[in-house]
């Protein structure tokens, strides 16, 4: 038996099936993660040998010209930047916030309304009136459109996320603290934010991080909802990069015009650039996610 | 009950808040289902506009269209459920099997990641290979095949493989580690038990795993079945850069929705195709959950 691995000998694989094995996952994990690298390289490139040699793993010199670009001359990305930003911090605040405070009240065994409110809830999930009434009470009756409030609402209702906080509050709260928060003359509000909220640090880390996620890569939003060009967020106007390129290219191919364009902004490498650093949060915020999110999923899994 | 209200008014005050987003965001919207049912204008709004009765029904469904994007997304449907679930299943008894620790969550690290990326994101990786000029793929790897200068965006042919990799590259590995879950939670002592019997490696995963894990394969199927006339939005619009000389293999339903509604202000076709998605999605997800419930009554979701 192996000591330092701990590993039981009937667990252990021979020593050419664990070859195979790794050799499998090397490869599957180089091709995760290849595609990500190839943008990479792409917006380290130099613009003119990528137009000779097209977009290759490994920059035959690297320039930084579109970073260079990127940041000193864009202020629509900056302010794209902003916005994503700000409706990601408020929007993940107010969601969790709003999932607790649902949550906790149909967790509680003594609260007789907890059928209906479930019922409520379950619902949503059930139907949908779909895209269209949707879309039409956002502009037409409550004149949401070009607000950041039609960036935030729509992230707001997740029955899902609720049903995990609630199932995460059945194991872990135990009914005696709250029986005896209320002895000592405790309001429920003050047994809500001071003994709760705190026990439930990891079921809220769990789903903030999905919702900090989720407004983060959020361009759906936009796409219906804005037109200003003030309040793009960074997804949207990597949308429009990648639809005004192609659509450049066909209106000025073979005119001389695209070689014009091409040499005096780095189009090609800007624009991955730009992935880049709309990818910079993500990675940021992945090593918690990591440590969170397999315990997040397995209570989820558990029925809600 | 009016005791308890006021006995509870903290609580439903904690309610209340939720409560109405999900009216806005889901209530009322359920209620506008009827406009399919309308000839819908912005001048008149929805109470106003004249009722058409099936009229907008009949136009869809008159039409190729209905029927082109209805296949497209149940077929796509059908194919990324099973595939994914067998990778999905295939990588976590794998993954399972690496019994150096570093390596196992290092792994895991990295097949996870592309779930993080926003379809934006992928849309752009997607174009990095298939770019007609500059593309990793056009410019490399098809001349090695004697092929030149291929722009994937006006093949539609192509396209059920590229998204089917794309939704594979981007799903798998989330999913496989719902069922590493699923296995870590497999008592040990099952598996010590065949050892003592004799059992191969193989013949563990044959008889233990496999038969375990399925409960959990069954439900989550048969959550996906629930969606099967919804798709991943992202993956069909932006992914293909939104080509119309692609539609003929890649418009599903919330495509032509959306195309309806915003692109060509076509609101009766939109809406009518809306009806019906939604329709359909209520009753594959009542089916669903109550085949869920047969099999096992703690799985299914209500």
């Amino acid at each position: 038996m192996n000591k330092a691995t701990n590993v039981k000998p009937y667990q252990k694989v021979s020593k050419l099936a664990a070859i195979v094995l790794h050799t499998i996952f090397i490869v599957f994990s180089l091709a995760c993660i290849l595609p990500i690298l190839l943008i990479v390289a792409i917006s380290f490139s130099n613009e003119k040998l990528l137009t000779l040699k097209g977009y290759k793993f490994w920059p035959d010199e690297i320039d930084g010209s579109a970073y260079h670009h990127l940041f000193a001359n864009s202020s629509t990305l900056m302010k794209a930047y902003g916005v994503s930003l700000s409706v990601t911090f408020i929007g993940t605040l107010l969601a969790v916030l709003l999932i607790a405070l649902y949550a906790y009240p149909i967790f509680r065994k003594d609260f007789p309304f907890k059928k209906i409110f479930n019922i409520y809830l379950l619902i949503t999930m059930l139907f949908s009136g779909g895209l269209v009434p949707f879309y039409l009470l956002y502009v037409n009756y409550l004149d949401l459109k070009d607000t950041y409030v039609a960036l935030i609402l729509p992230g707001l209702s997740n029955a899902f996320y609720i049903f995990i906080a609630r199932t995460f509050f059945q194991q872990t709260i135990p009914e005696e603290m709250i029986e005896s928060g209320k002895l000592d003359g405790a309001s429920e509000w003050r047994i809500f934010f001071q003994l709760v909220l705190p026990i439930s640090l990891p079921v809220l880390a769990t789903i903030g991080l999905f919702t900090t996620l989720m407004y983060w890569n959020d361009w759906f939003n936009s796409l219906l909802f804005i037109n200003d060009s003030e309040k793009f967020s960074l997804q949207y106007v990597m949308i429009q990069m990648i639809r005004q390129a192609e659509f450049f290219k066909n209106q000025l191919a073979g005119s001389g015009v695209a070689l014009l364009v091409q040499q005096s902004v780095p189009t090609e490498s800007l624009r991955m650039a730009m992935v880049v650093v709309s990818i910079g949060p993500i990675l940021f915020v992945y090593p918690f996610f990591q440590k969170y999110f397999t315990k997040g999923l397995t209570i989820g899994a558990i029925k809600g | 009950m009016l005791r308890n209200i006021v006995k509870y008014r903290v609580l439903l005050l904690m309610l209340l808040p939720t409560s109405i987003v999900f009216f806005i965001n889901c209530y009322i919207p359920m209620f506008g289902v009827f406009i399919a049912f309308k000839n819908i204008n912005y001048i008149d709004g929805i109470m106003g506009s004249p009722w058409a009765g099936l009229d907008n029904f009949r136009f869809l469904f008159a039409t190729s269209d209905a029927w082109r994007v209805t296949i497209n997304t149940v077929a796509y449907n059908v194919v990324f459920i099973v595939t994914g679930l067998l990778l999905s299943v295939a990588i976590a008894i794998a993954v399972n099997e690496v019994r150096a620790k570093l390596a196992s969550r290092l792994y895991q690290t990295v097949m996870i990641m592309p779930n993080f990326l926003s379809m934006v994101v992928v849309s752009y990786i997607v174009y990095a290979f298939l770019h007609p000029e500059y593309g990793f793929l056009v410019k490399y790897v098809l001349p090695l095949f004697g092929h030149s200068s291929v722009n994937a965006y006006m093949h539609p042919e192509a396209w059920p493989y590229i998204l089917w990799l794309t939704k594979m590259w981007h799903s798998v590995g989330i999913g496989s580690v719902i069922y590493l879950a699923a296995i870590t939670g497999i008592s040990e002592e099952l598996y010590e038990a065949a050892v003592m019997d004799g059992a191969s490696k193989w013949q563990q995963i044959i008889r233990i795993t496999i038969p375990l894990l399925t409960p959990v394969m069954v439900i989550l199927t048969i959550l996906n079945l629930g969606g099967l006339f919804r798709s991943d939005f992202g993956l069909f619009y932006h992914v293909t850069l939104d080509s119309g000389a692609l539609r003929s293999t890649t418009d599903v339903i919330d495509t032509y929705v959306y195309r309806g509604l915003i692109q060509l202000n076509d609101l009766g076709m939109a809406s009518a195709a809306n009806f019906y998605q939604s329709v359909v999605g209520f009753f594959l997800v009542i089916g669903a959950n109550s085949l869920a419930r047969k099999l096992n009554r703690d799985t299914a979701l209500f």
